[in-house]
C-alpha cells in the first residue's frame, strides 16, 4: 500500500489533469506503472528473440541468409494470421479451439471452387478466397451465437467445432485423398515475390503511412490542447518503422534461389497488412473499446450499455474469418489440401504465437502485436531447430518450454497487478 | 441549500417478486441539490427501490415523477436520458482500461466511421475531473487496476456527473475503503450537492450518511418508516427506525421527523 500513498495524499498537487509531464523520466515513471499494473508489453519476447535468432546463427551456418529469411516469413505467414484472430478471443476471456479445422475448412473451399469440375471451369482463386472466407466467417457467427445467447462456454463449443470441421475435411477428402491448388491467385499468396523496386516502393509507403497517421494523431491532440507527448519518442518510432521497413525489403531482395532473385514476399505484406488493419480495429474504434471492455469486465460492460452478446458473436466471427485466410495461405504454401490439413501444432501454435507474445489468457490484456512478435517466435524456432538438424522432436519441447515461460511471467505480472491495484 | 421541490418523486410505490413484497407503497422524493440518504438493514428493499429508480425493475404499481412530470423508466437508457445515474458499488470499471476509456465507456465519443475521438474524451474528462476537484489520481491515461479504492469511487462518481446528470445514485459508495479514502469520497459527494446535482447515497455506516446526507429515507421490511431531517435528527433515532420502525405512511411523505417509533 506505501507505493500508493503519494498519489492518494490530499495534499497531492493538482494535475491540471492532462498528463505526468515528459521527458525519460515520465517515461520511465509510466513504464513502472504499466508494469505495476500487470503490462509488461513486448519487451521480454523481443529480448527473447534476439537471443533465439543469435543463438541460430551460431549453431547453423545457413540460419542467418537473406534465404532463410524470407522463408521465416512465409512459414510464419499462415499460423500468424490465426494467432491475429486468437487475440481477439483472449482479449475477451474466451477460447477458440476450432480455428485450426475452421482453417481446414477455408483451405478446402478454395481449393474445392479452383477444381475445375465437369463441364464447368473452376473458379478464379480472386473469387474463390472471397467466398471461403465468407463460409468460414458464418462458421464463426454460429459458434458464437451458441456462446453468447445460449451461453455454452466457447471452450465446448468449438472443441465441437474442431471434432466437426476435422470430420468435414476428413469426409470430403476420403475419396480423392487430396486436391491440388493450382489456381495462380491462391498460390501467390504463399510464393509471390515483389521486384525489387515494388518492395522499395512498399517500403516507402509503409513508412509514409505510418508517420502521415501518427503525425494527424498528433495535430488532432494539438488542436483539443492536448499536450503531445514527448516529440523526440515519436520521431524514434518513425524512424524505426523506417529501418524496420527498409531492412526487410533490403534482405528480402539480396535473397536468390539458383541465380533467380527473389524480393519481398507477398506473405510479408499479408502479415504487415493485417497488422495495421486489424491494430486499428481493436485501438481506435468504438467495437475494439468494446472488446477490451468486455474482456475487462463483462458485467461493467453490460451496464454500460455495451451488446456483450454481439461483440462477442462479431469476435468469435473474426476469428473464424482470420482462420480461414491462415488456412489459405497454408495451403498456398503447400500447393494443396490433404485429409491431414488443419491437423498437427496449428491450433496449439496459433494459441501459443498469442500467449509467447502476451495477451493474457485472463481476457482484457494484449494486442494484436502480440501475436505478430509470437508468430515469428514458433516460426524462428521451429525453422532454426530444422536449420540446426535437430530432432524434431525439440522443436515441441522448446516451444512448450517458450510457451510456459510466457504464460509464467504473464502470471507473475497479474499477481503484480492485484497487488497494486487497492 | 437544496429548494423544496422534488426533482424525483416515488408515490405508492409497490414491487412483487413472485409472493415476496421488496416495496409495498413506498413514497419517496429527492429534492434539487439535495443528498438524500437511503437506509435500512439487509432485506428492506434499499436495493429495489434503487433499480425501479434506475430501471432495472419496473414498479407493479406506483407512480414515478421526475421534474414533476410522471414517467415510465424501463431500463437504463430511459432513466440515463432523464439525467439518473447509477453508480454500484462494484462491477462498475474496467481495470484493463484507463480513467478516460472508463468515463466514457459505452459511450465513446466517434465519427460516423466509428472511429474513437481520442482528443475529445481527454479533454472532456479532464475538465471534468478539474470541476470535480479530483486532483489526486494523477495521470487520467492510468489504467484503472493502479488506482486505489478512494481514486477508482472518484471515478466511477466523477463518469456519473459527466453525463448532465440531475440525479446521481450511490450504492454503498464507501463500503471497501479506508478512513482517508472515505473522507475523500464524501467529500466528493458533498461537492456534487453544491453544483446543484441531487444525489441519493446508499450506506450502511451512518457516520457517512450524517457527514453528507441532508435528509434521510428509512426503510424497513419494504415499507417506508420515516423521513429524518439530518439537522434534527440523531443516529440513535435512526438506528431504532431501522431496527424497530413502523410504518408512517398516511398520505405523502412526512415532512416533518415523526416521533420517535421505539
Amino acid at each position: 500500500m506505501s507505493t500508493n500513498a503519494q498519489v492518494v495524499g490530499p495534499d497531492a498537487a493538482p494535475q491540471g489533469g492532462q498528463n505526468e509531464g515528459r521527458g525519460p523520466a515520465a517515461l520511465i515513471r509510466r513504464g513502472i506503472d504499466d508494469i505495476r499494473g500487470g503490462n509488461l508489453g513486448v519487451l521480454p519476447i523481443v529480448i527473447a528473440l534476439v537471443f533465439i535468432v543469435v543463438f541460430f546463427t551460431y549453431r547453423a551456418t545457413n540460419f542467418f541468409t537473406s534465404e532463410n529469411f524470407g522463408n521465416i516469413i512465409i512459414q510464419m505467414a499462415g499460423t500468424t494470421m490465426l494467432a491475429y484472430g486468437v487475440v481477439f478471443v483472449l482479449l475477451l476471456g474466451e477460447i477458440d479451439l476450432s480455428i485450426s479445422y475452421v482453417a481446414g475448412i477455408g483451405a478446402l473451399a478454395v481449393a474445392e471452387l479452383q477444381q475445375p469440375g465437369s463441364g464447368h471451369p473452376g473458379l478464379s482463386g480472386l473469387i474463390a478466397i472471397p467466398i471461403a472466407v465468407a463460409i468460414c466467417a458464418v462458421i464463426g457467427v454460429g459458434q458464437g451465437a451458441i456462446v453468447a445467447r445460449i451461453g455454452v462456454p466457447s471452450f465446448v463449443v468449438t472443441l465441437a467445432g474442431f471434432l466437426i470441421w476435422q470430420g468435414v475435411i476428413v469426409y470430403k477428402l476420403a475419396g480423392p485423398g487430396s486436391i491440388i491448388i493450382q489456381d495462380r491467385w491462391i498460390n501467390y499468396m504463399g510464393s509471390y515475390y515483389f521486384s525489387h523496386v515494388a518492395g522499395w516502393l512498399i517500403a516507402a509507403v509503409v513508412t509514409a503511412l505510418y508517420a502521415v497517421t501518427r503525425l494527424s494523431g498528433v495535430i488532432g491532440n494539438l488542436r483539443a490542447g492536448i499536450a503531445v507527448s514527448d516529440a523526440w519518442l515519436l520521431g524514434a518510432k518513425i524512424v524505426g518503422v523506417a529501418v524496420a521497413a527498409f531492412g526487410v525489403v533490403a534482405i528480402c531482395n539480396r535473397a536468390s534461389v539458383q541465380g533467380t532473385p527473389l524480393g519481398l514476399p507477398l506473405a510479408a505484406v499479408i502479415i504487415v497488412l493485417f497488422l495495421v488493419v486489424l491494430t486499428f480495429l481493436a485501438k481506435r474504434t468504438m467495437f475494439g473499446r468494446h472488446v477490451y471492455a468486455v474482456g475487462g469486465n463483462a458485467e461493467a460492460a453490460r451496464r454500460a450499455g455495451i451488446n456483450v452478446s454481439r461483440i462477442k458473436i462479431l469476435v468469435m466471427m473474426i476469428s473464424s474469418i482470420m482462420a480461414a485466410i491462415g488456412g489459405i495461405i497454408l495451403a498456398a504454401n503447400v500447393n494443396s489440401v490433404d485429409t491431414n490439413f488443419g491437423g498437427g501444432t496449428l491450433l496449439l501454435d496459433a494459441i501459443s504465437a498469442a500467449v509467447i507474445g502476451g495477451t493474457s489468457l485472463f481476457g482484457g490484456r494484449g494486442e494484436v502485436r502480440n501475436a505478430f512478435i509470437g508468430g515469428a517466435v514458433i516460426a524462428t524456432v521451429a525453422n532454426g531447430l530444422n536449420t540446426a538438424n535437430y530432432n524434431p522432436g525439440t522443436i515441441y519441447m522448446v516451444t512448450g518450454a517458450i510457451l510456459l515461460l510466457a504464460v509464467t511471467l504473464d502470471t507473475v505480472a497479474r499477481r503484480l497487478q492485484a497487488r497494486s491495484g487497492r | 441549500m437544496p429548494d423544496t421541490t422534488p426533482l424525483l418523486e416515488l408515490r405508492n410505490v409497490t414491487k412483487t417478486f413472485g409472493s415476496v413484497e421488496a416495496l409495498s407503497d413506498v413514497d419517496f422524493e429527492v429534492r434539487k441539490g439535495e443528498v438524500m440518504a437511503l437506509v435500512g438493514d439487509n432485506g428492506a428493499g434499499k436495493s429495489t427501490l434503487i433499480k425501479c429508480i434506475a430501471g432495472t425493475h419496473t414498479p407493479d404499481e406506483g407512480h414515478v415523477f421526475f421534474e414533476g412530470e410522471e414517467v415510465h423508466i424501463h431500463g437504463p437508457r430511459d432513466a440515463a436520458r432523464l439525467g439518473i445515474e447509477v453508480v454500484y458499488q462494484d462491477l462498475a470499471l474496467c481495470d484493463n482500461l484507463d480513467v478516460v476509456q472508463n468515463m466514457y465507456l459505452g459511450r465513446e465519443a466517434h465519427d460516423r466511421f466509428q472511429r474513437l475521438k481520442e482528443p475529445i474524451m481527454e479533454q472532456r474528462t479532464a475538465e471534468t475531473m478539474k470541476s470535480l476537484a479530483v486532483t489526486t489520481i494523477g495521470s487520467i491515461r492510468r489504467p484503472v487496476a493502479t488506482l486505489s479504492g478512494g481514486q477508482r469511487q472518484s471515478v466511477a462518481v466523477a463518469r456519473a456527473v459527466m453525463w448532465n446528470s440531475k440525479l446521481v445514485i450511490l450504492d454503498e459508495p464507501t463500503a471497501a475503503l479506508g478512513v482517508a479514502q472515505t473522507e475523500q469520497v464524501l467529500a466528493l459527494v458533498r461537492r456534487l450537492a453544491t453544483q446543484g446535482l441531487s444525489v441519493v447515497i446508499i450506506s450502511h455506516n451512518l457516520h457517512d450518511v450524517f457527514e453528507t446526507a441532508h435528509r434521510i429515507t428509512v426503510l424497513r421490511l419494504g415499507r417506508n418508516v420515516g423521513v429524518y431531517d439530518r439537522a434534527t435528527t440523531t443516529q440513535q433515532e435512526v438506528v431504532s427506525a431501522i431496527t424497530a420502525g413502523a410504518p408512517t405512511k398516511v398520505s405523502g411523505i412526512p415532512q416533518v421527523a415523526p416521533e420517535a417509533t421505539a
